[in-house]
């Protein structure tokens, strides 16, 4: 058999993935790029993190990232939840880039369920850990019927599925993952963030890259193209709104997590981006 | 609370140093060998290799260990190894009749040319816990004498092959597709099929096969033979340009004979189903192979209408690392989405309440 390698990371290529590999997955990310929006099917590799953990986002980093990069992870908009904590030591340990919790700083920032509040810029590279990626999944949940639907561009029933939230409950009742349009050609899900983040993806200067693992898709928005939210004339998108601050830096214009901080229902709100919230303080402070 | 998800560098390495704590144990009792693990749990090892997709004993022992016995863990472990393995080469197609026999049956006939071989199975064993094994450093019994070798065994479904009252098997994609390197795509060709089978986890296709008996796309099975063998893996070398053998490995086939009264599509004749797994992996071939000819109902012009007859249905979700990993990502943060849900459910809420109160005025 094999040397079983001594060292824990003995005998793997820069960034984990062989350079063939890495290849591969430059091809499907360009592709994804000239059509945004459009879900290319990749060889996903299985990583030595979990599906559902991120591998989809890992491979579009581990890709992507070269020595020079400077590499931020959240998760909830967050540098120090356990997942992010996890991910950011594997790029750590196997690329041994730098790492940052400071948005501005990050060339690539790797991201579950949040875009960072601060805006982007056209150096910075956004990637999308994706666990499904077909927004028409819940209405189909054959993947041949789905891709038959996107060449047509068959968004119809989407449309029906919006309007029936609104006709029973007077407004779209889907808080994260909201479908959007791109580029004014293919509907896109754009990971589970909340629809507070949708406008974000919007004509935004920094390239958005989405990686789906176990489903085995890459999808891109390039920077500056259009991200329109679905909605109807007479029942505009709209995004959530607190009638609290961050309890902690006083932003009113975040996203807020709600913190139960006893056992009798008492509770805080803060600023879910971590980064965002620090910033906050420290321009306070230096008021 | 609330610390437990956020601040987790301090807490992730405490819990990897209990880990490590956890799977060795009271250190009292010896610590088990990969060599003990390879020959005395030799079923645990064939079933992490065959789902893990390495054929490498010391490997999957290693992986069991490491995995402190839960083998669907020990086979996400040898799959992210086997990523960063280069592929050299393709072999030439393993030929099972001219394989070394352990075990041979065929429940469709009283004998066939190479004899019926039960080998070491667990069948018509009682199953009676041995309380005699707890005691241990006994010698074990003296095996019995070597059968006498055999020449190549013909399969089963050959002779019925001669007869032409079973399809022709042979054929198909000269380039046999790969699910590793090339995403699943519908409608999948039937080699594919069979590799994301081969893969696939055991209880998943256990219970799809034994869905299908159960007449959930009912298939009149029989079990046409089943055998256990060691074959020779052989591989050509462009340089060399014949084939040369690199190493031997064992492995177990299953061919189901279905009855099929034919269809506008084909005669009435026997089809097949077909399942092959590393080591000694019966239970995991049956059913593969069940499943196997489930899935060619469309081919065979046969209504699909059971859940082990759909390609998307088996297919996207027999892979038990994609499963494990998708289900118990469950437990890691979800809190913006459930804070974007509350926010709705607050308001939807507050509508309801509304209206009650006006109704009731």
């Amino acid at each position: 058999m094999s040397e079983i390698a001594s060292s824990e990371t003995g005998g793997y290529n820069f960034a984990y993935l062989d350079e063939q590999t890495k290849r591969m997955i430059r091809r499907a990310i360009l592709k994804a790029v000239a059509i945004p929006g459009y879900q290319v099917p990749f060889a996903s590799r299985e990583m030595p993190l979990p599906y559902g953990w991120g591998t989809g986002g890992i491979q579009v980093t581990a890709s992507i990232i070269g020595r020079d990069d400077t590499l931020k992870v959240i998760d909830q908009g967050a540098d120090d939840t356990t997942n992010a904590v996890s991910i950011r030591r594997f790029f750590a340990r196997t690329a041994g880039v730098a790492t940052t919790e400071q948005t501005s700083e990050a060339s690539i920032i790797q991201t579950r369920h949040r875009i960072p509040e601060m805006p982007l810029t056209e150096d910075q590279i956004i990637v999308y850990q994706v666990p499904i990626p077909e927004p028409l999944r819940w209405l189909e949940p054959r993947e041949a019927e789905t891709r038959k639907m996107h060449a047509l561009a068959e968004y119809g029933p989407m449309y029906v599925r919006l309007y029936e939230d609104i006709a029973q409950y007077g407004r779209v009742t889907t808080a994260y993952d909201y479908p959007v349009l791109v580029n004014g050609r293919y509907l896109m899900r754009p990971s589970p963030i909340p629809k507070f983040d949708n406008p974000k993806m919007d004509m935004n200067p920094a390239l958005q890259l989405f990686g789906a693992g176990r489903e085995k898709r890459i999808y891109a928005v390039p920077p500056h193209t259009s991200v329109k939210s679905l909605d109807f004339a007479d029942h505009p998108f709209a995004v959530e709104k607190w009638d609290e601050r961050c309890a902690i830096c006083g932003a009113d214009d975040s996203f807020l997590d709600e913190i139960i901080v006893d056992d009798r229902g008492g509770r805080m709100f803060v600023c879910s981006d971590t980064d965002y919230c620090r910033g906050c303080q420290s321009a306070k402070a230096a008021e | 609370m609330y610390v437990a998800v956020k601040g987790g560098e301090k807490a992730i390495s405490a819990a990897h140093r209990l880990l490590a704590e956890a799977r060795r144990g009271d250190p009292a009792v010896a610590e088990v060998t990969l060599a003990q693990i390879d020959e005395q749990l030799a079923l645990a090892v064939d079933r992490v290799m065959t789902e893990g997709s390495v054929y490498d004993r010391e490997l999957a022992a290693l992986a069991i260990k490491q995995a402190r016995g839960d083998l669907v863990e020990a086979i996400f472990l040898l799959r992210a190894y086997r990523t960063t393995l280069p592929r050299l080469v393709v072999s030439e197609p393993i030929d099972t009749e001219r394989a070394a026999i352990k075990r041979r049956i065929s429940a469709i006939f009283k004998d066939v040319p190479g004899g019926q071989v039960l080998g070491p199975t667990f069948d018509y064993t009682h199953r009676l816990l041995d309380f005699a094994l707890a005691a241990e450093g006994r010698e074990a019994a003296a095996p019995p004498p070597e059968p006498a070798e055999m020449g190549p065994v013909p399969r089963v479904s050959s002779l019925l092959g001669d007869e032409g009252l079973i399809e022709n098997a042979a054929g198909g994609a000269l380039e046999p597709g790969d699910l590793t390197r090339d995403p699943l795509r519908f409608p999948a060709s039937r080699e594919v099929r069979l590799q994301n089978l081969a893969r696939g986890d055991e209880g998943y296709l256990l219970a799809l096969g034994y869905s299908t008996q159960r007449g959930y796309g009912r298939n009149h099975p029989f079990a046409g033979e089943i055998r256990i063998g060691t074959v020779e893996v052989e591989i050509v070398p462009p340089e060399l340009g014949f084939p040369v053998t690199i190493g031997e490995i064992t492995v177990t086939e299953c061919e189901m004979v279905n009855q099929f009264k034919g269809s506008d599509a084909a005669p009435p004749q026997f089809t097949a189903g077909y399942g092959l797994a590393f080591g000694e992996s019966e239970r995991k071939a049956m059913a593969m192979a069940l499943v196997d000819r489930a899935l060619r109902a469309a081919e065979l012009g046969e209504d699909v209408t059971a859940p082990a007859q759909d390609q998307e249905f088996v297919l996207y979700h027999s892979d038990n690392v994609e499963a494990s990993g998708f289900t118990q990502h469950l437990k890691l943060p979800h809190y913006v989405d459930f804070q974007a849900e509350l926010n709705l459910i607050r308001r939807l809420r507050a509508e309801w309440d509304g209206a009650i109160k006006e109704a009731a005025e």
